[in-house]
């Protein structure tokens, strides 16, 4: 298999994060690559989504969460002296389990962030489009715009999400189990979605489903207990992991 | 996802197969026309290229039953291939065999014209040629049809054993040359087995009955 050297979009060095006393993360030292997609796998409270919201600073609106080490942007650490967090949100736009239209319509879901981010309102139309466009949800909507987002049904909702998501152009899309209250159908545009995405955006993903990851994901990151045990390509991972944990882990030996 | 990557796979192992049954008519050839350096190549060239190949289908069956969980219809199809994968090389491995037999007879006075042989390799490419057909068009019926005539080729070879042996027996000096035809003529029914199996492989790929060893 060719190995051509991938581009680090973000890094994470000795990262850990601490929930009072509970150190949920510990020493996380890994890549995300970027135009890939990283799914992160593990049993629950491995600390997958902890890790995850480490990304955008989520873990900031936490009481009592306390980060150590650093997480590095396209060279910047994000958890530095003087960094303007909002900034670095609008860069990276996150994708829940619960999909969580605003009880508007389905136009003003997206157009709503545009407009309180300054955005040029005669470009806001286009922008919506496009957004909708991305998320593979312009043609099942494009004549209910004015529609209700609460309407839709739980897959379209998620792909209002996404494309609400891409709306503000981030460089990073976070998802977190963004499948997992969705039939098989749903689940696979969801999927197929993804793999359109990777080509303009950096993906990382959450999923305690272990087939998703395989089939979605370029890079596979197993935790366990906070740890990150391994970190690899993903037919590798699924083929022929390094430590025995992952092989247990993938197997279903346990977790 | 998987259903762009099936037929990319049963592309890749058509591609191989194309390859080898080159690799035997061009043994057989070399063979008939006396041509070493068409032989050369058979056994130099063509060999690494099927089985590296060989190797590529392996990692990507593997990965696509890792990655993907192919069920029913897939996952015969990629378990097949997986099959056929390696009755594929086994065939590339016999063509090389006849190319090497036909460079130690090329040196040497034939034993005898030949007629037999070059109409049991033919009988054996047809049967190998309609079993990748019968992947190709996924056609269970073509591939009830190859397994037919194996027993046709197999007493083709009895036929051309015997001879050898008479001839053999009669003249003494042409033991080592007629040796070598008997092994070609083994070669190529092994080539018609092979096929065979390449066909029972289609059979159950697209129907899900296996016929092996049944009748």
């Amino acid at each position: 298999m060719e190995e051509k050297s991938e581009k680090v979009k973000i890094y994470s060095r000795d990262l850990s994060v601490y929930y009072g006393n509970f150190r949920a993360l510990k020493d996380i030292n890994m890549e995300v690559y970027q135009n890939q997609v990283t799914a992160l796998i593990g049993p629950s409270g491995c600390g997958k989504s902890t890790y995850i919201r480490s990304f955008n600073r989520m873990n900031d609106i936490i009481p009592n969460a306390r980060v150590e080490g650093e997480l590095v942007l396209d060279g910047e650490n994000i958890y530095g002296e003087g960094v303007d967090v909002v900034a670095v949100r609008r860069r990276i736009g996150m994708v829940f389990q619960k999909s969580n239209p605003f009880p508007k319509s389905v136009f003003d879901n997206i157009a709503y962030g545009l407009k309180i981010n300054g955005f040029p309102r005669n470009e806001i139309a286009d922008r919506v489009e496009g957004s909708l466009k991305g998320a593979a949800l312009w043609d099942e909507v494009k004549d209910r715009l004015q529609d209700s987002a609460l309407m839709l049904s739980g897959g379209q909702q998620q792909r209002l999400c996404i494309a609400r998501a891409l709306a503000i152009q981030p460089e990073i899309l976070l998802m977190d189990e963004p499948a997992s209250a969705l039939d098989p159908i749903a689940t696979q545009k969801i999927e197929e979605l993804i793999e359109q995405l990777k080509e303009q955006y950096t993906i990382v993903i959450v999923t305690h489903n272990m087939q998703q990851a395989a089939r979605v994901s370029d890079y596979t990151a197993f935790f366990y207990l906070g740890e990150l045990i391994e970190f690899g390509r993903t037919t590798k991972i699924f083929t022929n992991p390094d430590k025995k944990m992952t092989d247990e882990y993938i197997t279903g030996r346990f977790g | 996802m998987l259903e762009a990557k099936i037929p990319q796979l049963k592309e890749k192992l058509l591609f191989m197969a194309s390859l080898v049954e080159q690799m035997i008519e061009e043994s057989i050839k070399s063979l008939v026309e006396r041509d070493e350096e068409i032989a050369r190549k058979v056994i130099d060239e063509d060999e690494h290229k099927v089985n590296n190949l060989e190797i590529e289908i392996d990692d990507m069956c593997i990965n696509l039953l890792a990655l993907y969980q192919p069920k029913a219809s897939d996952l015969r199809t990629v378990t097949m291939v997986l099959k056929i994968n390696n009755d594929l090389e086994r065939l590339g491995d016999h063509a090389v065999n006849i190319a090497e037999r036909a460079i130690r007879l090329i040196g040497k006075p034939p034993v005898k014209p030949l007629i037999d042989i070059p109409r049991m390799a033919e009988r054996a490419a047809g049967m190998l040629r309609d079993s990748l057909n019968s992947f190709t068009n996924a056609d269970p019926n073509l591939a009830v049809d190859v397994r037919l005539r194996d027993e046709e080729v197999d007493a083709l070879r009895d036929q051309i054993t015997r001879e050898l042996v008479t001839y053999m027996m009669s003249d003494p000096s042409t033991l080592e040359r007629s040796l070598e035809l008997i092994l070609i003529a083994r070669d190529l029914e092994r080539i018609a087995d092979l096929a065979t199996n390449i066909a029972e492989d289609v059979i159950f790929m697209v129907k899900g009955e296996t016929v092996k060893h049944v009748w």
